[in-house]
């Protein structure tokens, strides 16, 4: 059993306070939705958390299993167990999801350690078929000329071969068709029941008609303003952004 | 002129001792103390003595030195090209430099001493044992020439001739001296002029009519004193319907013994013929690399050069191809790599002279920390001339704030019925995608190894096999040092 806690964090970009004061914690085998509209700093939360270089913790922390990982490089944290499926993967010519997940693989083994290489691809091959993605992809660089969609599958494809402790989800329902979403949302509640953890950045509810979210969070400029069931993102649907804003309201 | 003949003794080596020979593989790495004697050896700076001496330790017939004495004339009279390349040029110091060593080298140096992360080098990019001692100076000769006449032996059996320079030039005067200094006239550049004047070393082939020679005729099998050395020579005939492949190099840091290399290698395919050169090199920090190379491809034929440079203090080479024959095909395919205070200036030369000729070229550049990389092509298609085309492609990676990439194209196409179609890019391997790669659990050294090799990956595609690994593993060792 692991847990992820975010405490009292705030970031910054540059001079400017984006997350102020967020407190959240996710154990293994949950699933937390975080709604809030456009700008309010959900993204900058999820790279803050894994360590872009851009972001500055002004204060508050990051607990993995009761461990700060504030002291630790993006790599480390992502070999510690964190997993960061991007609202825009980025793309990287030349170097195919093969080869790429290979490495990623390899930097997880210790010093002398091979890879099996026939192992290895049986089970990129697998988690392939399982997300319907076609295995001609392997040898295509990594998200170089994907449709917006085929980047998201890549993402999840990617956190099934990596196994990781905590993924963090930052819209990766956007850009899916209705086939796509489903698959994905399989293969997501496949992983959560092997204990994953998911902090999961969404705009719609239709995901979470997939994926059961334990507990959904409206973030507002920088906070954590309302929290509840999976209930709440249906109410939000229904009354949109302004209702929580009139609520933040001081009577 | 005065005959140097076979029979006149040799003057006594004028020095046992040299200032610095091991200007090697990584100068940072510790020092070196290091003193060879050398059997023959024709002491520092350039004069007709040293030429008159070279030739005669090589018991040339008399055209030869004839040539070499018409070459160091030119070489004098001709200025530093610096009014169109860099001025670093003019920090070559021609008198403090050796222009002939020769076999006998007793190294001094033993293995022990060699400092560890040389060692490391040579394990991490897989270089066989016995080669390693050879390549950090342990040994002096490279003990290869099981493997050498093996290939040698297989070669000559279908009628190859596969011999130095020295060799090939006294036993097969009437078919090298036909095309010797012919694709690359003495005075084509100062550094050609130079070569002409002091060359050693290189290889002389001869591929008759109609031959494919299978493997790839090396010249890594090859490595002694002499072709290990600064001036090398190297001619490669085929012969009408004749194919090779020739390779040089290796990737390796090369212990270097002089700061100043400068080849020259003349290509002929003849009617229908097929020559693949490629190299692939890593000079130490300190070494002028001022290499010419060109062949001239005849009807049907094709000449294809794949060069890679990595290391050197400055890299001037302009691999071309004259396309002399109708439908004959050109190709250049460069990567080349700047480290910090290294200069690549590298490119290709594409002269068409025929009808339905056609090149191209690609050359992917990375420039790493403070090191510069420039592209400099020429593409010549006279108006003359119908149905030819040419392609060039020049792509630079910038790895930091410092490094600098410039592209010079000149192309000249004339008349209406050639084209030509040119793309140049610069990108950077930013730092979204660094931080996505580290997202996967690489360490920043690797993610940025991975982006570079990413950028050559459809180049490196077409080294062979064992060349593309050690290639790839040495971009890996290149970069880790380049990331804070
Ligand atoms: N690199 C940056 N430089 C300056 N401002 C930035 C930078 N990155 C984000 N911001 C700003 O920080 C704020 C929060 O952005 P963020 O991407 O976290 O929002 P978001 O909640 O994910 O929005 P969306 O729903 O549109 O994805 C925005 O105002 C954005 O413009
Ligand atoms: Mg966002």
């Amino acid at each position: 059993m692991s847990q992820l806690e975010i405490k009292d964090l705030h970031v910054s970009i540059g001079e400017k306070p984006i997350v102020k004061g967020l407190t959240l914690t996710v154990r293994s085998g949950e699933v937390h939705a975080i709604m809030g509209p456009n700008g309010t700093g959900k993204s900058t939360l999820a790279k803050a958390v894994a360590g872009h270089p851009s972001y500055t913790i002004t204060s508050g922390d990051v607990l993995l299993d009761g461990k700060s990982v504030l002291p630790m490089q993006p790599d480390e944290r992502a070999r510690a167990g964190l997993f960061l499926a991007f609202q825009y993967p980025s793309e990287i010519p030349g170097v195919s999801i093969a080869n790429f997940l290979r490495a990623a693989i390899q930097a997880r083994l210790g010093e002398g350690e091979e890879l099996d290489a026939t192992g290895y691809y049986k089970r990129l091959y697998s988690k392939m078929d399982l997300l319907q993605i076609d295995r001609k992809f392997t040898s295509r660089a990594i998200n170089d000329g994907f449709s917006g969609g085929e980047k998201k599958r890549c993402e999840i494809l990617q956190m099934a071969m990596l196994e990781p402790k905590f993924a963090l989800m930052d819209e990766t329902d956007s850009g899916l068709d209705i086939d796509a979403l489903r698959i994905v949302a399989d293969g997501v509640n496949a992983l959560r029941s092997t204990n994953l953890g998911v902090l999961m950045i969404t705009h719609y509810q239709r995901l979470l008609g997939y994926i059961v979210p334990d507990h959904v969070h409206v973030m507002w400029d920088g906070r954590i303003v309302k929290s509840g069931d999976k209930s709440l993102a249906l109410e939000l649907e229904a009354k949109g952004y302004d209702w929580v804003k009139n609520e933040l309201v001081p009577a | 002129m005065s005959d140097v003949t076979a029979t006149e003794s040799l003057p006594a080596p004028i020095a046992d001792t040299v200032d610095n020979p091991v200007s090697g593989i990584d100068q940072t790495a510790g020092n070196f103390s290091y003193k060879m004697d050398y059997e023959f050896d024709a002491g520092t700076g350039l004069s007709e003595k040293t030429v008159r001496y070279i030739s005669s330790v090589k018991k040339e017939a008399p055209w030869i030195l004839e040539f070499r004495l018409n070459a160091l004339k030119q070489f004098l009279a001709k200025p530093m090209p610096t009014h169109w390349a860099t001025k670093d040029l003019e920090n070559i110091n021609f008198d403090k430099i050796r222009y002939y060593l020769s076999s006998g080298q007793k190294p001094k140096r033993t293995w022990e001493e060699v400092p560890d992360d040389i060692k490391k080098t040579f394990e991490r990019l897989g270089v066989p044992e016995h080669e390693r001692k050879f390549l950090a100076g342990v040994e002096a000769q490279f003990d290869s020439e099981a493997a050498y006449s093996n290939i040698k032996d297989i070669v000559s059996k279908q009628g190859v001739i596969f011999v130095n320079s020295t060799e090939g030039l006294r036993e097969h005067p009437e078919l090298f001296r036909k095309f010797f200094g012919k694709v690359i006239p003495t005075g084509d550049n100062k550094f050609s002029a130079l070569n002409s004047a002091v060359f050693s070393g290189g290889s002389f082939i001869y591929v008759p009519k109609g031959v494919k020679v299978a493997q790839p005729l090396q010249a890594y099998f090859r490595i002694n004193a002499e072709n290990f050395g600064q001036f090398e020579r190297t001619l490669i005939i085929a012969d009408e319907g004749a194919e090779v492949t020739y390779m040089e190099g290796c990737t390796a840091p090369k212990f270097s013994t002089s700061t100043l290399h400068s080849a020259v290698v003349e290509l002929v395919a003849l009617k229908g013929a097929k020559i693949q050169y490629i190299t692939v090199q890593n000079w130490s920090a300190n070494v002028f690399n001022l290499v010419t190379k060109r062949g001239v491809a005849e009807e049907d034929a094709e000449v294809r050069w794949i060069d890679c440079n990595i290391g050197s203090r400055l890299t001037m080479k302009y691999p071309g191809v004259v396309l002399r024959g109708k439908r004959a095909r050109g190709e250049v395919l460069s990567i080349a790599l700047a480290n910090d205070g290294q200069h690549q200036d590298t490119g290709a030369k594409m002269i068409h002279a025929a009808d339905d000729t056609t090149s191209n070229i690609i050359a992917k550049s990375i420039s790493v920390g403070e090191g510069r990389s420039t592209y400099r092509g020429l593409v010549h298609i006279p108006k003359t001339l119908a149905n030819c085309r040419n392609n060039t492609e020049c792509d630079a990676l910038l790895i930091n704030e410092h490094s600098r990439t410039d592209t010079y194209p000149a192309i000249s196409v004339r008349g209406r019925k050639n084209s030509v179609q040119h793309e140049a890019s610069v990108s950077k391997v930013s730092a979204e995608q660094i931080f996505y790669m580290m997202q996967r659990g690489l360490s920043e050294g690797e993610a940025m190894s991975l982006a570079v090799n990413g950028f050559v990956n459809d180049l490196v595609k077409e080294f062979p096999m064992e060349y593309s690994v050690e290639l790839k593993r040495l971009i890996e060792l290149q970069m880790e040092g380049s990331v804070g």
